[in-house]
Parts: structure tokens; sequence; C-alpha cells
């Protein structure tokens, strides 16, 4: 009735053309991830000619594969990079729900190329790891649930995003990918701690997981020994921590060259989740410590983005997504340097892996998209609390 | 979580905004509007500080991961993959050293070679190149170790030198490493081989390896050599090196000309029973210890086989001296005390004759100068069976030496278990009785340094036993010491005639016991038991030959093949032993005595 009478409400359009793409977009961000991309080729053209000799292939074959899957992936983010938070919430509830289906589907289609784990999906000229493309899904899902559990009669986002986040995490652990589970817990636990859920409750979830990594230790032979080999004084050479530990040490601070390695040809995953060993051992920890620096200003520069907006959905989407980011980053790190026990997990951007690749372009679009500059520096009211 | 700081509009400014005409829902608007924003703010600001602490500990990781790394690439790098050892081994060793203080034996750092298989680069190449290498390994079989399935690790060689190190290393294999040894190096070679004996590698690991004696003193000081606390101090033998070197040169020469199958020497002082020189020959370099059989075990033959100090042979006529100072020492007989010889003896059936028919009667000097085993055996059974064991028994003759090494401890003489007169009447002229030459350099020892029982020693710095039994009297020693010398002046020993030293002694031909029972008809054991100079005995020389096989059979007598080495032994020997050389004519050393008063 009232809009016949007085016509609708004027809204104001916040444009986002391509002209103001360019100086909305967070661009000292994105040179940093193209440096990363940059140096990603860099070691892969030092890496992965061992594998590719082992397996028979061209030279720099996974080198050529990782330009392909690094332009996607870089395509991939800035085409997302251009959307409104409104579009990154749908896109990325929708890209949970595919994901989460091939996830579930997995022990029917899935393929198990002799890891331990079906985790892929082969799809003929490539694999697919589902679990990888739904971690953005599931940030930009956390976030959508709890940002609308603060909403006046608001559904109750924050049970929600609990049993789905408990749910997927024990989906994950079965496969058995306790990598990925690490990486949900943490945007997980990220997203609760920025959206203000007081200590006590947050120590509670901390006390389950701490329960649930305990029977995981107990139950699988894999897990044990890993976290047994990391806690032994002595490092025993043969195990892969061994092998990145005595690279970095080979290596000093300036490498002991370039080709001079030999680390790549001892790491099965000299390629993918131990590549910072053959930066360090040819380039030496310089480049290492470029490599951390890196991913450290990116996770404090879009921390601080964030602390501008005062959109929840906003900033909790942008915390998980960041955490996602840095805390693979962090992990991976701290593998090599030997900080924590050998999980496999991949560099971003740096690492060779299809899958990985484009989640981490994916992951990264949302989270430019987010970061952007906008025109709405107050906080938005949307509801009132008493 | 509620921001509710800021209180409602009073109640009574409502009922007055109301009595103005005002619109209250306005003004409720506005307020729950203000609540709303102030509320929105404080979250706001509370999700800043989370973001700030989110911040810092962010960064806390990366400069964590970033200063790991750097204690890391500061840390040095484990060369060898493989040096986790369990067990600290050690691979240090006590150097050996003579009584001058030349080095017998010492450690040098070395190496050791063994192959990585799974970290190899071109497994073919370098068996190939390794094979060019070590001629010994054989290219199919490096081949073979390096693909084999599964496989982590194999010592490829226990010691390389260090050229063959640089060369293995110039092949660039990762694969390939190398292993500290400490090696027992012998810088003498083959000299005093036997008394040094050997080691062989025991714990063997990636940075040391344990080295365990395996024969010899390595083997009998073992616990002295191999103690850490020790490593840095030295084992001082009573060998002197030189004196060890000119009787090994001269025992080999004489043993290839009288072609016999072996030799061996003892060099004894006879005052204390040091062993200055002691050898077997053929002897070995126990720096490459030979393995295995050798000959078909014909100790004879075997270079490990210790002839001097484990190998026991029945010795002859040697024995006489015994029998001799035995008759002397009970009063039964004086030097020139004439004895009944004649052309044989029976006893038991059996028959003993002597090599010539000296003389119906000698006196007991020419029974031993011409050795008349006639009349020595009658003298014996004269004296009975019961008196002879005991005196041998008392002289050593009866258990293993003293010697400080494993094999000596095993020379255990062999001798009847029935001491009858039968035996007493050959065991006087030295068979039915086996020892080992080192027994008899001790008993001669005795016989000539006055009289007093000796322990053949391998160590210098043991203190001299000052309360050492006497076992024949001063005067016995004196005769017997003339007699022995008139052997060399006029008896079967005269090769050993030599200007300047007045070498004393007895010969002694045994027949070789053959292990089936009896003895070899032209198998010999040649022995010649010698003290000088004369005049006053320092020390006792026993020179032993193994199957002399000269052309001549009837030269095949110790007088012929072993008198003349032994005689070529002390001229090399007195020298470097400090002995002048004394030119006077000959003189009766008892005569000499009584002149001196």
């Amino acid at each position: 009735m009232t809009e016949m009478i007085y016509g609708s409400m004027s809204v104001p359009v916040v444009r986002e053309s391509n002209s103001n793409w360019w100086y909305t977009i967070d661009r000292v961000m994105l040179s940093a991830v193209f440096l990363l991309f940059a140096i990603g080729l860099l070691l892969s053209m030092a890496s992965s000619p061992a594998l590719a000799e082992k397996n028979g292939l061209a030279e720099f074959y996974y080198t050529q594969r990782q330009f392909i899957f690094g332009s996607l992936a870089l395509i991939t983010m800035l085409i997302l990079s251009r959307f409104s938070p409104t579009m990154v919430r749908r896109l990325g509830v929708l890209g949970f729900f595919c994901a989460l289906i091939a996830l579930l589907a997995l022990p029917v289609i899935g393929t198990n190329f002799g890891k331990g784990a079906t985790r892929w999906i082969s799809l003929g000229f490539a694999s697919v790891q589902p679990s990888e493309f739904l971690k953005p899904g599931f940030v930009i899902m956390i976030a959508w649930l709890v940002a609308a559990g603060k909403m006046k009669n608001g559904p109750p986002g924050r049970l929600m995003a609990t049993l789905l986040t408990g749910f997927l995490v024990t989906v994950l652990a079965l496969q058995p990918d306790f990598g990925q589970a690490t990486l949900l817990l943490s945007a997980f636990f990220a997203i609760m701690f920025v959206a203000g859920f007081n200590y006590i409750w947050m120590f509670c979830v901390a006390v389950i997981v701490m329960l649930g990594a305990q029977f995981a230790y107990s139950n699988s032979e894999h897990v044990a020994g890993r976290i047994d080999s990391f806690l032994s004084a002595d490092i025993d050479p043969y195990t892969q921590i061994g092998y990145a530990a005595n690279a970095i040490s080979n290596g000093g601070f300036l490498g002991a060259g370039v080709g001079e390695g030999t680390v790549k040809y001892k790491l099965p995953d000299a390629h993918t989740d131990f590549i910072m060993a053959v930066a360090a051992e040819e380039y030496g920890v310089l480049l290492c410590w470029l490599v951390t620096g890196v991913f450290g200003f990116i996770v404090f520069r879009s921390f601080m983005k964030l602390m501008r907006t005062g959109d929840h959905f906003t900033r909790f989407a942008g915390v998980g997504l960041t955490t996602l980011l840095g805390a693979q980053s962090m992990i991976n790190l701290g593998v090599a340097a030997r900080l924590f026990p050998t999980k496999g997990m991949t560099l971003p951007f740096i690492s060779y892996g299809g899958s990985s690749l484009v989640a981490i372009g994916i992951t990264f679009g949302f989270l430019l998209a987010l970061t952007r500059e906008r025109s709405t520096p107050t906080p938005i009211i949307q509801g009132i609390t008493r | 979580m509620t921001y509710s700081t800021r209180p409602s509009v009073p109640l009574l400014g409502i009922f007055g905004d109301r009595l103005r005409g005002k619109k209250t829902e306005d003004i409720h608007a506005h307020d729950r509007a203000m609540i709303a924003r102030a509320n929105a703010q404080a979250e706001h600001n509370s999700a800043k500080n989370r973001l700030r602490i989110a911040m810092v500990l962010s960064t806390a990781v990366y400069v964590a991961i970033g200063l790991k790394m750097a204690a890391l690439a500061m840390s040095a790098p484990i060369e060898n993959i493989n040096t986790y050892t369990p067990v600290k081994i050690n691979g240090d060793r006590a150097d050996i050293v003579d009584r001058n203080g030349e080095i017998l034996a010492t450690n040098l750092p070395g190496y050791s070679l063994y192959v990585q298989p799974h970290e190899m680069v071109d497994p073919k190449a370098a068996a190939q190149k390794l094979s060019q290498i070590f001629p010994d390994m054989s290219e199919e079989k490096l081949y073979e170790w390096f693909t084999r399935e599964g496989s982590k690790f194999r010592w490829l060689k226990d010691q390389i030198s260090p050229e063959q190190k640089q060369a293995v290393f110039n092949l660039g294999e990762p694969g390939l490493q190398f292993g500290k040894r400490e090696l027992r190096l012998y810088p003498n070679g083959p000299i005093a081989s036997h008394i040094l004996g050997g080691v062989s590698f025991g714990e063997k690991g990636v940075n040391a390896a344990e080295i365990k004696g395996q024969a010899g003193i390595e083997f009998a000081s073992n616990d002295f050599l191999s103690n850490p606390k020790n490593a840095h101090r030295e084992l001082k033998l009573s060998i002197d090196v030189a004196v060890q070197d000119a009787l090994e040169n001269v025992l080999y020469k004489g043993m290839k000309a009288n072609f016999a199958k072996g030799a061996s020497a003892v060099l004894m002082e006879s005052d204390t029973g040091r062993i200055i020189a002691m050898t077997s020959l053929p002897d070995f370099d126990p720096n490459l210890r030979p393995k295995g059989v050798i000959q078909g075990n014909d100790p004879s033959l075997d270079s490990r086989f210790d002839k001097a100090a484990l190998g026991t042979y029945e010795l002859g006529s040697t024995f006489k001296v015994f029998t001799a100072a035995q008759a002397l020492e009970n009063g039964v007989a004086n030097p020139s005390t004439m004895l009944k010889a004649g052309r044989s003896v029976q006893q038991n059936g059996y028959t003993i004759k002597d090599f010539h028919f000296y003389g119906e009667q000698l006196s007991l000097t020419d029974i031993i100068v011409k050795s008349s085993n006639v009349g020595t055996a009658r003298l014996a059974r004269a004296m009975g069976p019961e008196v002879q064991k005991k005196f041998l028994g008392e002289l050593g003759f009866l258990e293993p030496t003293s010697l400080e090494l494993a094999e000596a401890r095993r020379g255990q003489p062999l001798y009847p278990q029935r001491w009858t007169n039968l035996s007493a009447m050959t065991i006087s002229y030295g068979h039915g009785l086996a020892a080992t030459p080192l027994h008899l350099a001790t008993g001669y020892a005795t016989m000539v340094n006055g009289g007093f029982k000796v322990n053949p020693t391998l160590f210098q710095d043991i203190p001299d036993d000052l309360t050492r039994s006497r076992i024949i009297s001063a005067k016995t020693s004196m005769q017997i010491r003339d007699m022995l010398r008139q052997v060399v002046t006029r008896g079967t020993a005269s090769f050993a005639k030599t200007k300047g030293y007045d070498i004393g002694g007895k010969t002694g031909t045994a027949e070789k016991l053959n292990p089936n029972g009896g003895y070899y008809v032209n198998k010999n054991i040649n022995t010649f038991a010698s003290a000088f100079p004369m005049s006053d005995p320092k020390y006792v020389l026993v020179v032993v030959l193994d199957e002399p096989n000269t052309p001549d059979p009837k030269k095949r007598t110790a007088g012929w093949t072993v008198v003349p080495v032994a005689k070529d032994i002390v001229e090399r020997v007195a020298p470097l032993l400090n002995i002048r050389p004394v030119y006077t004519p000959d003189l009766p050393m008892v005569a000499k005595v009584m002149n001196d008063g």
C-alpha cells in the first residue's frame, strides 16, 4: 500500500564499475600475490624436473602445468574480486553446497592415488580435490550464519555454524584429511573469536578439539608416527622432517646455489609440501624469509583492512578467508622449519597442485572483493539489540 | 554484548514533551537509533580489539618461523645422514712402543666406505667407476647391491687409503659415503708380527669402529690398549726393534740357505727374562693379517703360528745340559768325573745309541761336548726319574711359560704321564718331552745367569724380581758355562766360533714327531741354545730350524745347519746390544775363575 501511494523508497546504489575497480582493489595485496606466484614458478623450475625425470615426463612438465593452473587461479581471483559482498555471499554459499556434495560423493566416485586417502575426483586431464574448494565456501557459509545470527530475530546462527563445522570436521577426519580439518577449525575459531564470543565458550570448544586430536593420535598410526617423530629429540634423518631440516642447514643464509640442491631428489613431495626445503637449500634462508614475510604481510594487511569495515558478514568472511591462507602458510612453513610435526599442506600460490592453486585463487578473490574500499565508512545498522 | 549505558529518556521528559505536544514516537525512534548505533560502534570496537590480538598472534607465529629458519640455517648440516648411533663406539687405542720408544703400533685416522643405495643418482656409472678404483670388486656385484630393492645401507670397504677416498669422492655420487675410522698401523710391517699379533674391527658404526686385538700383545693387552683412559699413553715392550729386525733378517737368510720350512728364535736377557727379540718364520704383515686356512693348517707353514712361544718341539740334545746340571747340583759328578758311555744302552727292550762311538768312558764335560746320548741316558737312569721331573719342573718345563701372550699361555709342554726310567733316559737327551723354544731359552737363562729362575716377559717396565729363587748354585752355573763354551771351542758347535764374541751353547738335533705316531726319518728340528758373551752371559739366544733340507743328508744336524745361523745372528746383534768384541785367546772358563781367585 505504502509503495503504491508514495512510490518505492530510493535506495542509494553503490556503483562498482570497471573504472573504479582499479581504485578500490587493494593493489598492494594484489602485488604480493603476484610476487608469490612468481616465486612459486621459480621454485617449480628448481624442484620439479627431478620428479618429471622420475616419472618420465618432459623436464618442465610440472612447471608448465603450474603456470597454466596458476594463470587460471589468477584469472579466477581477478574475476571474483570484482564482486560485491552480497554476490560473494551468494557464490560462496552455492560453491559450498557444490563442494559439499562432491566431498560426500568421494567414497563413490573418488580416486585413490595410493597416498593412503581418497581425496581426489579424476576428471581425466586433471584431478580435483573437493576439500580444497570446500574451504572458501565453508568460510562464507559460516560467516553468513554468524552474521545472520547477530540480526534481530535472526536464525540461531552460532549454533548452526558450530554444528556445521563439527559435521564437516568429522567428515574430513574420517577421510582422513586432518590437514583440511585443521584449516576449517582454524577459520571457524577465528570467526567466532572476532564475532565476540566469550572466551569461556571458546575454551570449551578448544578442549573438545583437543580430545578429538587425542582420539586421532591414538587411532591413527599415521598421525601418531609423525607426531612421535616430531617429539623425539634426535632427528631421524630418514624422515621428511630430517631431510627438510638438513636442507635448510645445508643452504645456510645464501643458499647452496641454483641447481646445487639434493633434497629435491630425496623428498617425494619436494614440489608441493616441502617446496620451502628446496628454496632454503638452493636460494638460502633469505628467500624463505621473503616468502614468510610476504605471507605475514598479507595476513597483517587484511586484518587491518577488516578493522575498518562495519559490516558483520564482510568482517567475518574476511577474517575466515585470511585465517585459511594464514594457517595454511604457517603450517607449511612451520613444518619445513621443524616447528610443527609433519602435516601435508601446500604453500598457497607457491606449491604445485591444480586444485590447491585454483582454490587459493578463489579464496583470495573473495578476500580481495571483501577488502575493497567502499563508500560506507560508517557502521551499518542491522538491527537493534537491547 | 548489549550496550545499554545510555538511559532512556526520563519518563518526566516524555510527559513534558507530550504536554508540549511533541510526538513521543519520534523521540523513541531516535533513542532506539542512538542506542543501536552505540551498540554497533561498541561491537565494532570489540571486533577491532580482537582483530588486533589476531594480528599480534599471527605476526608472532611468522616471526617464530623466521627465527627457527635462521637457527636451522646457522646449525651445521648433518653431513653423514646416518650418524645416528645409539652407543658411542670407542675407536681409540694406545700406541705400542719398543724399549727405546720406537713405535711398533699406532693409530691413523682413516676412512671406511659404505653405500646408501636409495640416495644414489646413477648406480650403473657408480658401479663401473668404483670397480675401477677397487679392482677386487666386480662391477656386476656392485650394481646388484646398488639396485637391490629396499636396500638402504651396506659396507663396501673397511679401510680405504686417502688416495682411494679422494678417487671415490671425485665420482660425486651422493650415495657413496665415508665413515671415520681409526686405523691400526704397524709402521715396521712384518717385524715382530707374532708379538704384535694384529687387530680386527669389532662393533662397526659410521663414525667409529671398535678395534679389537686379534692375536699377540694386541689381544693379550686388549683391555689396557682399548681403555679410553690410556688413549694417550703407550705400552712399552722389552723388544728392541733394531735387534728384532737384524734377528729376523739373518734368520730368514739362514732358513733359506738351509731350505728349512720354518724357523724361530728367542733372544732374552738372561738375568731378567725380558725378551729383546723373538720371531717365528714365515711371518706376516699385521697390517694385513691373513685370514682363513693357510697351507692345510700345517703349523710349520702357517705364517700366523708362533713357533717360538706356542709351538712345542722335542728339542733334542740341548736338554743334556739340564741332565749335567742336575748331576753337578746333586754332587753325583763333577765336570771331570769319568762316566760310563759305551756303544749303546738298553732299557725295557729299547736300545739307545750314539751318532758315533765316543769311547767306553767319557768325562761329564765330554759327554756334553761330544753330545753322547748313551752317557747322558746312563747318568739320568742313575739319578732316577723323580729327581729329573722335579728339576725340570723347577726350570719351568712342565707348564706354559709366563710370557704375556695368549699364545704362550697355550704353549703347554708335552711329557709322559708315567715318568719311567726309560722316559728319564730319553728326556735326558731331549726326546719324550716337547717344549717351546721359549721354554728352552728360559731354562738356559737359569743355567748361565748364576742359577736363578727367570720369568720371560715382554714388558720393559715391570720391576726386576729381587727375590728370584735359586735353582742351581753359582758354582754349577759356572761349570755349565764352561761346558757350553767348550761345545763351541772343541765340540759339535764349532761353527759358532767367531772372532770377538765368545759364544757358548749346545746343539740339538731331534727327529720331528709325526702326528700320526712315531718319528719322521729325515725331518729334523735343529736347535742351538746359546748364551753370549760367555765370560759374563747377558743374553740367551735360542735358534730353531724346522726341517732343514740341505742337499747332503749327513749335514742336516744342528752343528751344520743352525749353529752358523746363530753365529751370524750374534755377530749382527751383539754390536746393537753394545757388546764390545774382545780379541783374547780362548781360555778355559774354570781356569780363568781359578786365576781370578
